[in-house]
């Protein structure tokens, strides 16, 4: 083995890839179940983009709060959201982590930062907002943090947030997640300017542009805007490019797509290869134990599906509670 | 010659025919189209599940997709109604309208009478409501009244193909913001539906069911639940009065008052949640004009007081069921 040539220890190595690892095989799960008609709902999956979401959270912790979107399984497993209960939500089981009244798009364990998917677009950035403006009038030291579509991106709720965490020179960030898609539309068509990083200068916001399918770019460039909002230096916006392997939702037949954009980006933009054979062939990592990794996370994932399967469902008392302190 | 459509297709060829018949017609929403910008097939989508798909084939550039803007393309679709055009613009779920309110409620539903009636807003809102799609809290409310309750919004929830095709030529063809509710579980329901225009005028319920026993008035897919019991109810010869509100605002208490003064009990059937409800406003109304017919306390069916559950478990028990009515209509029934 040589040095180490990483901003992270092996350890953390090894850590992110479990991560993206643990995302990209939930949802190859999610994606086969959903398929065979085992889950009810609208299911987003977040293939393909587990890079941005590792590369980001591996610098958060518990008191750092994230808004998430429809998109949310990635961002809840990178901010450490027990996939047994992310599995039994998603399956509409009184042991899922919304007790099976929330389902796919809106999970949320506030307990790990996670304020929640979210079914609505843009709602999440003023919500983090607000976590951001909590953690500076407590004076803990987290940040908010939101994650927003490229297409949501242009919700007045978004670019409200950047005025708002600018003005209030807010420990915030925010997360653009561009996978050149809304739905079936393009960003090409959606979106005037060429980058939202140009958008935030508007706003007097720094804003820095990722390749979103490289775990390090992406590692680094996050570990500069979190350290400066954690310091006081105010917001930033952060663009990751990225590609999502699976239709808009389970479902999707996605004839907008390119012919064989599917194949392309799974040959050549897949983050977890592309991260492989970045720490084996500088002989950092052993393949062999991303092997390892690779077989615990199948079985856990499989383990997560047998007990949301087995477990029960919510009955008629929980129908009424949870609506207000006391119902 | 009338066919047997979909309510999904009904409204899909009162779309056409409409902008066929008139150039002013546009409409707009996210990926009514689909496909813009994107490499592949153009008309990728029409629509998140297909109401639209076909119509920019024959219509092209009049059918825009949006940006996941409401508040921008809504309020848009209302400023070009003031102006000319006749948009019908699609909010994909009702649910979203928390994005756009205010160009709803402060600004299309006042423009008439803030303005001294010199305005015009003829613009056609079309969303889809209701549960049962295993969609959750954010996407499967049933939020008619809310909109109901503003003056100078005029609110339609069909309850078959035949109706969503007529009203919603009528929506188009109205001189005031309509905001068009079509039940997601509706889709597939199929009726006979005449292929030439027409439409259905707005505060004209519809009798769906003749009985003299009990009044059930309802409105878009709980007029089926209601159908079911009022089946299972003529087994044992109780015979029930269907309402098919059909527009919420105008509403046509006089087909229910006329209803109920010949059978005595009303039930109310409301797939929203409890609390000023169209049940509550449809009762509180018909109790003030024919308290004297009732031989029984008006019964209420609605969604509890909570917000739409995920699990399909707890969603089946949220939605009022045929069980329910049932239940309901022999509370009214009781020496
Ligand atoms: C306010 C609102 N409008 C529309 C939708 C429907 N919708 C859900 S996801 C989506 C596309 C989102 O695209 P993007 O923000 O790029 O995120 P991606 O799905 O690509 O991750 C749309 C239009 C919604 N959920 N909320
Ligand atoms: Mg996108």
């Amino acid at each position: 083995m040589n040095d180490n040539v990483f901003p992270l220890g092996n350890e953390d190595l090894l850590e992110a890839y479990r991560t993206m690892k643990t995302i990209r095989e939930f949802e190859e799960r999610l994606h086969v179940d959903f398929g065979r008609g085992e889950i009810p709902g609208f299911v987003h999956l977040y293939a393909g983009e587990e890079a941005a979401a590792t590369g980001i959270m591996m610098h958060l912790n518990d008191q750092d709060r994230i808004a998430s979107t429809h998109r949310g399984h990635g961002h809840c497993i990178a901010k450490g959201v027990d996939i047994n209960a992310m599995m039994a939500e998603i399956y509409g089981k009184v042991t899922g982590a919304c007790r099976g009244k929330g389902g796919s798009m809106h999970i949320a364990d506030l307990s790990k930062g996670m304020m929640g998917a979210n079914g609505i677009l843009g709602a999440g950035s003023p919500l983090a907002c607000g976590a951001a403006l909590a953690a500076k009038t407590l004076g803990h030291g987290g940040i908010g943090m939101s994650f927003t579509g490229d297409g949501a991106s242009n919700q007045g709720t978004f670019l409200e947030s950047l005025n708002l965490a600018a003005i209030w020179n807010l420990p915030m960030v925010f997360v653009v997640e561009n996978n050149g898609y809304a739905e079936s539309t393009s960003v090409d068509y959606a979106t005037a300017v060429d980058s939202y990083a140009d958008r935030a200068a508007g706003f007097g916001v720094p804003g820095v542009i990722v390749d979103g399918t490289d775990f390090f770019a992406v590692y680094e460039a996050a570990g500069e805007i979190i350290r400066r909002a954690r310091e006081g230096g105010g917001p930033s916006l952060m663009e990751c490019k990225m590609v999502r392997f699976f239709g808009h939702f389970e479902g999707d037949a996605q004839t907008y797509r390119g012919a064989g954009e599917n194949e392309h980006n799974r040959a050549n933009r897949d983050c977890l290869k592309l991260f492989r054979a970045r720490v084996t062939e500088a002989d950092v990592i052993d393949g062999g134990d991303l092997d390892a990794i690779d077989s615990e996370v199948l079985a856990a994932i499989e383990q997560a599906v047998e007990q949301a399967v087995a477990a029960p469902l919510p009955g008629a008392a929980d129908l009424t509670t949870d609506v207000y302190v006391r119902y | 010659m009338a066919r047997n459509l979909s309510m999904k297709d009904a409204i899909n060829e009162a779309l056409d025919q409409e902008m066929a018949r008139d150039p002013t017609v546009i409409v707009m929403g996210e990926d009514i189209v689909g496909g813009s910008g994107s490499p592949g097939e153009d008309d990728a989508w029409g629509g998140v599940l297909g109401v639209t798909k076909g119509l920019y084939a024959k219509h092209g550039d009049r059918l825009i997709d949006t940006p996941l803007s409401e508040s921008a393309y809504i309020g848009a679709a209302i400023g070009a109604s003031t102006c000319g055009l006749r948009p019908v613009a699609e909010l994909m779920f009702l649910d979203f309208m928390g994005v756009c309110f205010d160009q709803i409620f402060n600004q299309a539903a006042k423009f008439r009478y803030m303005f001294g009636g010199k305005a015009e807003t003829p613009v056609t809102i079309r969303a889809m409501v209701g549960a049962g799609f295993r969609a959750a809290a954010q996407h499967s409310q049933m939020l008619t009244p809310i909109v109901t309750h503003i003056p100078g919004l005029k609110v339609v929830c069909p309850s078959n193909a035949y109706d969503a095709k007529g009203l919603l030529i009528q929506s188009i063809r109205d001189n005031d913001p309509v905001i068009f509710c079509e039940h997601k579980n509706l889709y597939a329901h199929e009726s006979d539906v005449p292929e030439e225009s027409y439409t259905v005028p707005f505060g004209e319920a519809n009798i769906v069911r003749e009985g003299a026993d009990a009044t059930i008035v309802a409105y878009g897919l709980m007029v089926h639940r209601a159908s079911e019991a009022a089946e299972a109810l003529a087994k044992e010869g109780i015979q029930c009065e269907i309402v098919d509100l059909r527009t919420l605002s105008p509403i046509d208490i006089d087909s229910v008052v006329e209803s109920v003064e010949n059978t005595g009990r009303l039930i109310c059937v409301d797939e929203a949640n409890p609390r000023c409800s169209i049940a509550a406003d449809v009762t509180a109304t018909l109790s003030q004009e024919a308290f004297g017919s009732l031989k029984a306390a008006p019964q209420l069916v609605t969604a509890p007081h909570t917000p739409v559950p995920f699990s399909p478990a707890l969603e089946d028990l949220y939605i009022p069921s045929a069980e329910h009515i049932v239940d309901a209509v022999r509370k009214t029934m009781a020496p």
